[in-house]
């Protein structure tokens, strides 16, 4: 059973959501990588190393919908899987896809049971949903949060695929946030604020944490709509899905679409000045207390602690 | 211009929903149901654009039970203008629902297409994606602003990396988030209004749509509960706990 993997990147990186798809299917069958890009053989050579790729098929030009969905359709033939990670990108190209081969796609998995059983939230996560796919083909979103990376250390062929890839859509702006913390959806660590924070400037004492412990930064939607943090640092139903090691939620009270984002996090701290709140009654370790006093105390016990990452 | 909006009626969000003792799904007999938030978002940027001058009519389409009707006269009270509701009391998958929709795009021919960017029950995300392929159109999804200029829309959509803006010609298919506007509460004598106002019901069979499910869903069953954890004291006590899980990650 073949499958093929389309290559998530951005600013010619390879993101790290891709190694965790690849590891997720690598049961299902040989793996082709797809890498879709306008400039594609530095990310082609990065999908090369990770265990399980069979092969990787680079193509040149915007991997927007609408093209993208052409291309696919022809590759399509070939495989039994078209798998992609749940991200925007994979949101917005694999329903498309899907309804052009007439296929019911299966997304947001969380496990894979077999070669055609998934698991996929819905709800918010308050509930999981396991079904059986036996349609001809199958074509998969993969929630990367929810697996660990493939290992890397492989040397697949690349081979360039003759394709015009054109879009009827016109990138005007990109607005992309600066940030040298890691990838929010597959960080190890993760820092959240909300609303208590007050102000973008405030939202600082946030940052200041994270780059502490090495971690990514994560907002509620509330203080995304404030405007103390940018979009892309939601966490959420409607923002990423995280599943660190560590999930630190300061100032958040924790309402269910918040929730259904951390559900995969192994530990989690809340700081708040509501006992009741429930993100407190959830978490692993909880201190009450207002945050502007506790934040620059905790930075300097930390330090004490000698804490490095 | 003309827009149709598709809508769906789904648990309340704010409801904590259960699952059935049973797995056979997730209990919604007794339950608060209401317009999905993110259509909701859909309806009130149509409404919009039509206050601006960009719609001529505002049609609300939403496949469902006969009680689906009440989230339709909800979209009438906004401001649009007729509805439609294509009656099924199946539970259809969102490659049937866009199939469903692309009939009343080809009767409609509307210039834009709008819908939530997901549903808050089965939290899919497809629609408005296969819709577009569906009816051959182009499509800007996760929309958090949408500019008519001319025969195109710039949309600015919400991405992982941030935001994008892109232009795509008409008639095209956009799909909404959270942050596009904020809906408007009908004030009573919209709501009063929006009863006289057109709304056709259309048995889901008249479509010629093959409607059979794809997935057969095994189970449902609720997440794994977390352990109750503790308070802690002091700051002094955190510092120590954060010490400690991040010195055994790094033993990783
Ligand atoms: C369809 C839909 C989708 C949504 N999607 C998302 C999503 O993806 N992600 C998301 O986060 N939200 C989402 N929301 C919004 C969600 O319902 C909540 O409104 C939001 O998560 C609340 O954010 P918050 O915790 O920052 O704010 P609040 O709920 O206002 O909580 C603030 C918390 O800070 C505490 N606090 C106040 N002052 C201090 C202080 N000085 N020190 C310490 N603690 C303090 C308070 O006790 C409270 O617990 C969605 C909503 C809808 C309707």
């Amino acid at each position: 059973m073949s499958v093929l993997v389309i290559a998530d990147h951005d600013l010619g990186q390879l993101s790290p959501a891709t190694a965790r798809v690849v590891h997720a299917v690598s049961t299902l069958g040989p793996i082709d990588l797809l890498v879709v890009a306008e400039n594609p053989a530095p990310i082609a050579a990065a999908a090369a190393q990770l265990a399980g790729v069979s092969r990787v098929l680079t193509a040149s030009g915007s991997p927007v919908a609408d093209s993208l969905e052409t291309l696919l359709s022809t590759l399509a033939v070939r495989y039994h899987y078209v798998v992609a990670s749940a991200g925007s990108g994979g949101k917005d190209v694999m329903p498309r896809l899907a309804a052009k081969l007439d296929i019911m796609p299966v997304t947001d998995v969380v496990e894979v049971l077999g070669p055609n059983r998934f698991t996929r939230p819905i709800y918010a996560g308050n509930a999981l949903q396991t079904v059986t796919d036996n349609q001809a083909k199958h074509v998969l979103t993969i929630r990367a949060s929810a697996f660990r990376a493939a290992a890397t250390g492989n040397a697949a062929p690349i081979e360039t695929i003759d394709t015009s890839v054109v879009s009827v859509a016109r990138l005007i702006a990109a607005h992309r946030t600066q940030s040298d913390t890691p990838d929010l959806a597959t960080a190890q660590i993760v820092v959240g604020g909300g609303v208590a924070l007050g102000s973008a400037e405030n939202f600082q004492l946030i940052e200041q944490l994270a780059k502490k412990l090495g971690a990514a930064i994560g907002a509620t939607r509330a203080a995304v709509d404030a405007g103390y943090a940018p979009n892309d640092w939601q966490v959420g139903q409607t923002g990423k899905i995280i599943a660190p090691d560590l999930y630190i939620a300061i100032g958040i009270s924790g309402a269910l679409q918040h929730l259904a984002g951390i559900q995969g996090a192994k530990k989690i701290v809340a700081i708040n000045t509501d006992p009741e709140a429930p993100l407190v009654k959830l978490a692993d370790v909880a201190l009450i207390g207002d945050l502007f006093e506790i934040i620059p105390q905790l930075l300097s016990e930390l330090d004490k602690t000698g804490v490095k990452r | 211009m003309k827009i149709l909006v598709a809508i769906k009626r789904v648990v309340d969000h704010n409801v904590r929903i259960r699952v059935r003792p049973d797995g056979s799904g997730v209990e919604t007999t007794g339950v608060r149901m209401s317009m999905n938030p993110f259509c909701k978002h859909a309806v009130e940027a149509a409404v919009q654009l039509s206050e601006a001058g960009h719609g001529d009519e505002i049609v609300i389409v939403s496949i469902g039970p006969k009680t689906a009707n009440d989230v339709i006269l909800t979209a009438l009270a906004m401001g649009a203008h007729r509805g439609i509701l294509v009656e099924t009391d199946a539970d259809l998958e969102t490659l049937a629902i866009a199939k469903l929709l692309a009939k009343v795009v080809e009767e409609e021919n509307p210039d834009i297409v709008l819908l939530g960017k997901q549903a808050v029950d089965d939290d899919s995300n497809h629609t408005g994606q296969m819709l577009a392929a569906l009816t051959n159109r182009p499509q800007a999804t996760f929309a958090s602003e949408i500019k008519v200029i001319g025969a195109e829309l710039e949309v600015t959509r919400e991405i992982d990396s941030g935001r994008e803006t892109i232009a795509i010609p008409l008639p095209a298919v956009v799909t909404a988030d959270l942050r596009l506007n904020t809906p408007r509460n009908a004030a009573l004598p919209m709501v009063m209004k929006a009863r006289s106002k057109p709304l056709a019901v259309r048995p889901a069979a008249e479509f010629g749509v093959d409607l059979t499910p794809r997935l057969i869903i095994d189970k449902v069953s609720p997440p794994a509960e977390r352990a109750a954890g503790k308070t802690l004291g002091s700051t002094t006590e955190l510092a120590a706990y954060i010490a400690a899980e991040v010195s055994q990650m790094e033993a990783l």
